[in-house]
């Protein structure tokens, strides 16, 4: 049908070309013609549009559209063939407790960390091994324990500091604000402030608002921090053995929902970077950045997609703060597209500060406006419908990707 | 007579003296055997009394005797400092009326007693902490006058290279821990490197019998942060001490308008800790407090909260017109002057002469004055170091669009980059 050309929701692709009539085209630009199974495509370029901008596609690879839908991890993991496999939850403490048999400095604080073993088990057994004063049980008094953490990482010490849940890290703003982020400023270098913060956060399963918050947007502003958002396993453990040695303090943001995910990981030692984001699934038509849980979301959105042909780069973009532009930038550059998916709410979140960044970088390369997709403006509601649909879910991604890609 | 950890003084020098039991986990723990010896204020804290008589009230076990709390040298060191602190803030007002700096200026006049009283007996590797009034405490500490002179004009050659400023006074090599601005985030730091302290002595088995001493103010002591840390410097005995300098108020807000029950030294036994009220205004008495506080710290036996009673005889900062306080409370602290009240100790019990005090003044005049002169001489920071030391690791600032870390990029060391 000519309304598949339109963005409509529709049947397979099989159907559209048959019955395609290039007259009906409306959309000004270039236009990839869906062609999900098999590897030819019909290349429509409107008359008028300026085709030296828009590289025309052919002959897209079979090979990657049949197995692509599915999370590829540019990562690779376990190339040696062996490899292990565990729960997110154990990727984390697998990074952890390598990074404290390997420097005495490393330490935990936290409420539950020690004789608990962590609210979701991150740090279950670090107590036992290495004894209750390198694994801090606190009391409830986040922000002078934050405080403390960083004194201690002033004096020598590199802690890394929990917040049972994400939210409660509020208590901590001025912490985090003032002293973790601007210390090494304001003290002329003389400081380092090596804190590894994290703890889980993100929309759970009815948890309530205050549980269910995203403080990534908060955070973003703070001068001197990194953030970053573990979604796998892989990256995970590679996160925090990463955060845990860099000298710039580090806020690690996991979710609460994907603690139980399970993946086989090297044997290896290894470690990701920092200030990279990764390649979830090549892609030609259109760039979805994602990070965290919804990345998840956009994987199950993309089998649909491929199902109707498209073809979606999805790179999780890891690294909140920085963004790293130059794979990202590369993706524009490819697609000139962008969705961003996010759970953060509308206002000032992390696709509110991308979309600028996009928009400030690449301008030139975009074909259409940049798209977000984040969580309504509301707290998050008890109620189960209202809270899914305060999130963002795979059938929006998908159709904001055919608007986008009309 | 009630030791030093058990009584206190209401406020406002009244005559009243109210004794309280001391809690009975708080056993005071004297270095020496050392008698008593009179102080030369009369209405303040009860001088320090043998471990031998513990009774209170009118007891009379205070023996009249010869010997002194401190030797000359001490004595001269502790002059030296009270007058360097004294002088430098000084100057520091005018320098401000000249434009010279800028900002918020908070000075330290009146209180020299405690911050000479504590640092001085600190080693290099102890840590202080303190808060926006923290000029003396870096100076007592060991910073150079040069340093936090230029660093108050905002010039490169600054202990923070001019990034941090008055209420930002930092110095690793002096183990000078800031400098903060908001009251109160400066404790759960220091309660940090006291946690260190005891880390390294019980994890890393090294011999470090390091101690933080934490200074903040009377309205700090409404503030949960303040609080919280009481509660884990006790639960886990770590090495701190924490001086509350009790100047009665916070900006305009008096101390007993502000707090339900104004006596601070009481809150440290509700979390487990000795509470000790001192008379801030006299160098002697706080220094021998602080010598069993500091003891107790380096021996592993845990917190102590000390409330020096002092007073500010400036307003609480350079832009105060400090209209609200009595001129009669503001006279009656000024005749308690501690620097004069040490010179008067020194001279009477024959520890120096009015020439060798003389020395110091003039030596302390030129070395501010010399301070001066190189803060002026120093040059402003340049453009390429804005983005310097945001992160210690500039990877931080992340992988720009060419592909490059953007810490690479030219314009980065220029301070032109777009970050």
């Amino acid at each position: 049908m000519a309304a598949r050309i339109h963005g409509g929701a529709g049947a397979g692709a099989a159907t559209a070309l048959s019955t395609f009539n290039p007259k009906k085209l409306v959309a000004p630009s270039r236009t990839n013609l869906p062609a999900a199974r098999s590897s030819k495509r019909y290349i429509v370029a409107a008359a008028g549009s300026d085709a030296s901008k828009k590289s025309l596609r052919v002959g897209h690879s079979q090979k990657l559209i049949a197995n692509a839908a599915v999370a590829t991890k540019a990562d690779t993991s376990a190339t040696t063939g062996t490899g292990h496999e565990l729960l997110l939850f154990e990727a984390l403490q697998e990074g952890l407790e390598e990074e404290m048999d390997r420097d005495p400095h490393v330490c935990v604080m936290g409420e539950d960390v020690g004789h608990y073993g962590g609210s979701y088990k991150v740090t279950k057994g670090l107590a036992d091994k290495f004894g209750d004063l390198r694994v801090l049980d606190t009391p409830i008094c986040e922000n002078a324990f934050t405080g403390m953490g960083i004194g201690a990482a002033m004096t020598g010490l590199r802690p890394v500091i929990e917040g049972m849940n994400m939210g409660f890290l509020l208590l901590a703003f001025n912490q985090i604000s003032n002293n973790c982020g601007m210390l090494h400023y304001t003290s002329g270098g003389q400081f380092t402030i090596p804190v590894v913060i994290r703890g889980p956060g993100g929309v759970g399963r009815q948890l309530g608002a205050e549980h269910s918050q995203r403080l990534e947007s908060y955070f973003q502003s703070i001068p001197g921090i990194q953030m970053v958002a573990c979604s796998t396993p892989y990256n995970a453990k590679g996160l925090m053995k990463a955060a845990i040695r860099s000298e710039n303090p580090v806020i690690l943001f996991e979710h609460v929902l994907l603690y139980n995910l399970k993946e086989k990981i090297p044997d290896e030692e290894y470690i990701c970077n920092l200030e990279e984001a990764e390649m979830v699934r090549p892609g030609e038509h259109i760039t979805i950045l994602t990070y965290s849980r919804m990345r998840y979301h956009v994987m199950q959105a993309a089998k649909t997609l491929v199902n109707k042909g498209y073809d979606p780069e999805v790179i999780d973009i890891r690294s909140l703060k920085p963004f790293d532009l130059y794979m990202i930038g590369n993706s524009v550059k490819k697609t000139h597209r962008v969705l961003i998916v996010e759970e953060c709410m509308r206002t000032g979140g992390i696709g509110a500060s991308l979309t600028a960044a996009i928009n400030e970088n690449f301008h030139d390369y975009l074909d259409a406006p940049v798209m977000c997709l984040s969580s309504q403006d509301v707290p998050t509601p008890y109620a189960g419908t209202l809270e899914e649909w305060t999130v963002v879910q795979p059938a929006q991604i998908v159709t904001a990707v055919e608007q986008l890609c009309q | 007579m009630a030791t030093a950890f058990s009584a206190t003084l209401p406020l406002h020098g009244s005559s009243q003296e109210i004794v309280l039991a001391s809690p009975p986990d708080c056993l005071l723990l004297l270095l020496s055997s050392d008698p008593p010896v009179l102080s030369p204020f009369a209405d303040s804290t009860r001088s320090i009394s043998s471990i031998s008589c513990r009774c209170p009230g009118n007891c009379q076990g205070e023996e009249t005797h010869q010997s002194l709390l401190i030797t000359k040298e001490e004595g001269l060191v502790l002059y030296e400092d009270m007058i360097l602190g004294r002088s430098f803030e000084d100057m520091c007002a005018q320098m401000y009326y000249r434009g010279k700096m800028f900002g918020f200026v908070h000075l330290y006049n009146g209180q020299e007693a405690v911050s000479t009283g504590f640092i001085k007996l600190l080693t290099k590797s102890d840590s202080v902490v303190s808060t926006y009034r923290d000029h003396v405490h870096a100076l007592s500490k060991g910073v150079s006058a040069r340093a936090v002179m230029s660093e108050l004009f905002g010039k490169v050659t600054g202990c923070c290279r001019g990034q941090g400023g008055s209420m930002h006074m930092f110095s690793k090599e002096h183990n000078m821990l800031g400098g903060f601005a908001f009251i109160g985030e400066g404790i759960p730091v220091a309660t940090g490197a006291a946690f260190t302290s005891k880390y390294k002595r019980e994890v890393l088995k090294q011999d470090c019998d390091d101690v933080t001493v934490a200074f903040f103010g009377d309205g700090t002591c409404n503030n949960g942060q303040f609080y919280e840390c009481l509660n884990m410097a006790a639960l886990y005995k770590l090495p701190i001490i924490f001086v509350v300098e009790n100047n009665l108020w916070a900006i305009g807000m008096s101390h007993l308008r502000s707090t339900s029950d104004p006596e601070i030294w009481k809150k440290g036994p509700a979390f487990g800790m000795p509470g000790v009220h001192v008379d801030g205004m006299d160098v002697l008495k706080v220094r021998e407090v602080a010598k069993e506080a500091v003891t107790r710290a380096r021996r592993g036996e845990g917190p102590t909260l000390v409330e020096c009673e002092t007073y500010r005889f400036r307003g609480h900062s350079l832009a105060d017109p400090d209209e609200l306080r009595d001129a009669a409370e503001k006279a009656k602290y000024a005749a308690r002057d501690p620097i004069t009240a040490l010179k008067k100790y020194l001279i009477e019990n024959k520890l120096a002469n009015e020439g060798e005090l003389k020395t110091i003044e003039k030596k302390i005049d030129d070395l501010v004055e010399e301070a001066v002169e190189f803060a002026d001489a120093s040059p402003q920071p340049g453009r390429s170091q804005l983005l310097e030391n945001v992160f210690a690791d500039p990877k931080g600032f992340g992988i720009g669009p060419d592909g490059r870390y953007r810490c690479e990029d030219p314009k980065f060391t220029e301070g032109t980059a777009q970050v």
